[in-house]
């Protein structure tokens, strides 16, 4: 097991490597810098500045001490938020990132279980495309359409729930939680009812039946470890997908997260900023990914055991 | 009174091509103690009689058109889904042919035993898991699971297929039944382990007093452990009477074709195998794995050290239980598989020796007959097509005859030209393995690799394709490496019998002699291990 976990790490330093030559090359070769704004700046005052950022060393030079720094775990000073680093502003936006995230992934697992499952235990009848249909719906409508829906009926027609803010009033993180969460609770809706349909028709589960078990708990017990196998493959990229992809929502709800740092410094041409949440959402990527192909090896019996012995 | 009483059950499945009747107007019973087989080829409605009896039927499509099956008095094909939960597994049980799909992968066999007990559909009657588990290591014993305590917490994929069986045996026992349906319990296993279940299931049987519905395709496993026979073709009954009467006196056709059909006695053809020096020799062949479900990357010796030769004009058989390296020999010598170590010598050259491109001239004068003709025929090419490929490529015919060469091939192998331009699902089992035959002589080969060729087919298909194939190599001077696990086969249609156990060559003798005075004792297991169509044997 411990030799599967290190072979995967090792694995993920070339495609890091990739990530940073592409993105830096990619923003360097973009027009604009971080600092040719409309207002001019005297010549003198922009040379400064180049001179503090190492904007004026060739790019090979520029490329290989940043590689230094990043292996060094530092991402650099953030060109636009001056005197500070670009670890420090991650650090400050993860946390209510991350919690929304979670949140999110929460919302999707439960309505888009129960949902596949419900829909696979009755194939092809009303039970199945009722949800199914939803689901359809929750992957096509984008969240910046979603939240302001929500935030129409539930905000403003049912004034039931806040509409914006993160932590200041009760019931203020429902709706971007599942404003976030509705598009991938589709998604695993749609995998667990594959997942449980290809499971219902194995034989063991025409085994379980003849030896009179309930269907509760054909479907609870022998059912659903192996059919959620396709969800959790889903989980690790989901949940950087969640982690990355919050910028919508944070916007629409005013929430102080990443994907707001994430957007701006694009259009700020903030280098290093850009650079740092590339490298550490593909970092995150990795790591979830391997956890949730841990989870899946964990949960088949004949896997775990030839991974065991690789030990 | 009978336990069972089953009158006029029909059955149909309502798809979109149409009603299709899968059983229609089976009447039959079985007594306490008593054990019904009911016997038929594939899609003659014997699965489906009894799946219908303990309502494990996919509906839709299945749908129960008429009848009565009294069980003790009760009708379980009217009866709620409720009381059907009581019945299931409590008082009518079943195994079923496969015994690792049949097991669920992801729990122990231990937790998969216990809950039939832990689960109860009677609350009164449920046991707590620490009896349960004692009652289940007292039953596990009592199937031939050796140190059931440890066993409890194995997966089923730690089990052979026999051992998987016997569990699954202990789990359809485990609340007492007092009917049993087995079906095909001792198909998808080797002949020595169809023995020892089959030993088994009848032991059980005689001490815990249970009723069997037995189904099987297999007249000669039959024979051995019915009291009675019912045998079905298309949903209809064609013949039902006491196990003797139908081996020895039955009126009906069907059952008559059925047992001409099994293969018994010696080759009727006189061997066609030339004197002389050997079409192939095989020296010292060692074919190694790697085995990557092992940590320490283990050699799998899949063929260890085999020496042979086969002569020009000669059925050469090669028997062996699965695993035993029969099929990584014969694709060995084909240069299919990768050789470790040693030499195929084919008419003075060895084969092991050439590189990729320099085997190209030797591809069409070796081919192979698989044993699956679903899966080994190209699923989107017709018949024409397949035919003409081989034909085409090696320049055999060009492009204005190879039509009358096709059909000339179509011919040989007995199947109608009006058919060149259908695709391989619109034929059945049998003529699609007349295509893959069709195919292997296409490109005029003089020695063929036929690896199971009639195992996945039914009897009476099977005798048909092995008539065909005996005709094949007479007519075209064929000569054939046969491997198969069915020794009765094998010795229907071999000259000499070489048998392999666990990568090794362990006996080769001609094939008379070797039935008549086996040398080693695993060909004398194997050869006790058949069961013959013969109630009194």
């Amino acid at each position: 097991m411990l030799r599967f976990i290190v072979s995967r790490l090792l694995q993920a330093i070339p495609v890091l490597l990739v990530v940073i030559s592409v993105t830096f090359l990619l923003i360097h070769s973009a027009p604009g810098g971080p600092f040719s704004d409309e207002k001019a700046v005297p010549p003198e005052v922009a040379r400064a500045l180049e001179a503090q950022y190492k904007l004026d060393q060739p790019l090979w030079q520029q490329y290989v001490s940043y590689l230094g720094d990043v292996v060094r775990g530092d991402f650099g000073p953030s060109f636009k938020y001056s005197g500070r680093t670009v670890n420090e502003l991650i650090a400050a936006g993860l946390p209510v990132t991350a919690e929304l995230a979670l949140y999110a992934m929460l919302v999707a697992l439960f309505i888009g279980i129960s949902a596949g499952v419900f829909a696979a235990i009755r194939p092809n009848s009303l039970q199945d495309y009722i949800p199914m249909s939803a689901a359809m719906l929750g992957i096509c409508m984008p969240s910046f359409l979603l939240g302001p829906i929500l935030i129409l009926i539930f905000g403003i027609q049912l004034e039931w729930l806040p509409i914006s803010g993160w932590g200041d009033i009760p019931g203020d993180k429902i709706l971007p939680a599942i404003t976030l969460g509705a598009g991938y609770a589709a998604y695993i809706a749609r995998l667990s009812r594959g997942g449980m349909l290809e499971v219902l028709s194995q034989d063991y589960i025409r085994t379980a039946r003849a030896k009179g078990l309930s269907e509760r708990l054909i479907i609870l017990k022998h059912g659903l470890r192996g059919g959620l196998i396709p969800v959790i493959a889903f989980l690790g990229p989901a949940f950087a997908g969640l982690l990355g992809g919050s910028f919508v929502v944070e916007t629409i709800f005013q929430i102080p997260g990443l994907g707001r740092f994430y957007v701006t410094s694009a259009f700020n041409r903030d280098y290093t900023m850009i650079l740092g949440m590339t490298i550490f959402f593909a970092g995150l990527i990795i790591v979830f990914n391997l956890l949730s192909d841990l989870l899946a090896l964990w949960l088949n019996p004949k896997l775990r055991q030839q991974t065991r012995g690789g030990n | 009174m009978a336990l069972l009483e089953v009158n006029n059950l029909k059955v149909s499945f309502h798809t979109r091509n149409g009603v299709v009747k899968a059983v229609d107007d089976i009447s039959f019973s079985v007594n306490r103690g008593e054990t019904l087989a009911i016997v038929g080829e594939s899609g003659s409605g014997k699965s489906v009689t009894c799946y219908s009896l303990l309502d494990l039927l996919p509906k839709p499509p299945a749908v129960i058109e008429g009848g009565i099956a009294k069980f003790d008095n009760e009708d379980l094909l009217t009866c709620n889904a409720e009381r059907m939960r009581q019945l299931r597994g409590n008082h009518i049980a079943m195994i079923f042919q496969d015994p690792m799909t049949s097991l669920n992968p992801f729990l122990t066999i231990g937790e998969q035993l216990i809950e039939p007990l832990i689960y109860h559909p009677d609350k009164t009657q449920r046991l707590s898991r620490k009896t349960a588990q004692v009652e289940a290591i007292d039953l596990l014993n009592e199937v031939g699971i050796i140190n059931p305590t440890s066993r409890f917490n194995s997966y089923p994929h730690e089990f052979s297929g026999g051992m998987r069986q016997r569990v699954m045996i202990a789990m359809a026992l485990i609340n007492k039944p007092r009917l049993l349906i087995c079906d095909e319990p001792t198909t998808a296993l080797d002949v020595t382990i169809q023995a020892q279940i089959l030993k088994l299931i009848k032991q059980l049987q005689k001490t815990r007093d249970v009723a069997v519905i037995f189904i099987s395709h297999d007249l000669g496993v039959v024979a051995g452990i019915a009291d009675k026979v019912l045998v079905m073709r298309e949903g209809k009954t064609q013949d039902q009477n006491t196990t003797q009467e139908v081996f020895y006196n039955s009126t009906s056709d069907y059952t008559k074709k059925l047992l001409s059909a099994i293969p018994s006695g010696a080759k009727i053809k006189p061997s066609g195998a030339q004197q002389g020096s050997p079409l192939i020799a095989v020296n010292q062949l060692k074919t190694y794995f790697k085995d990557f479900s092992d940590s320490k990357n283990k050699l799998v010796k899949a063929v260890d050290d085999v020496s042979f030769g086969i002569q020009k004009g000669e059925i050469f058989g090669l028997v062996g239980e699965s695993g035993s390296g029969k099929s990584t020999l014969g694709r060995s010598i084909l240069q299919l598989a990768p050789i470790t170590a040693g030499s195929v010598i084919y008419s003075g050259t060895d084969l092991g020796a050439l590189k990729a491109s320099q085997i190209l001239p030797w591809r069409p004068k070796m081919q192979m007959i698989f044993q699956d003709p679903y899966a080994s025929l190209n699923p989107r090419m017709t018949v024409y097509e397949t035919l003409a490929e081989p034909l085409l490529y090696h320049a055999i015919a060009n492009k204005q005859t190879v039509t009358k060469q096709v059909q000339q091939l179509m011919d040989d192998v007995g199947l109608a030209r009006s058919s060149a331009l259908k695709y391989p699902h619109e034929f059945s089992g049998g003529q699609r393995q007349r295509i893959a035959i069709g195919r292997a002589i296409a490109s005029q080969p003089e020695f063929i690799v036929a690896d199971e060729p009639v195992s996945a087919l039914d009897v009476t298909i099977q005798a048909q394709i092995l008539e065909l194939i005996l005709s094949l190599v007479d007519k075209r001077n064929l000569t054939m490496l046969f491997i198969s696990h069915d020794l009765s086969v094998v010795r229907s249609i071999c000259d000499r019998v070489a048998v392999m156990q666990q990568g090794k060559l362990v006996e080769l003798a001609d094939t008379e002699e070797l039935w008549a005075r086996p040398q080693m004792p695993y060909t004398q297991e194997l050869l006790n291990a058949i069961p013959t169509a013969d109630p009194k044997n």
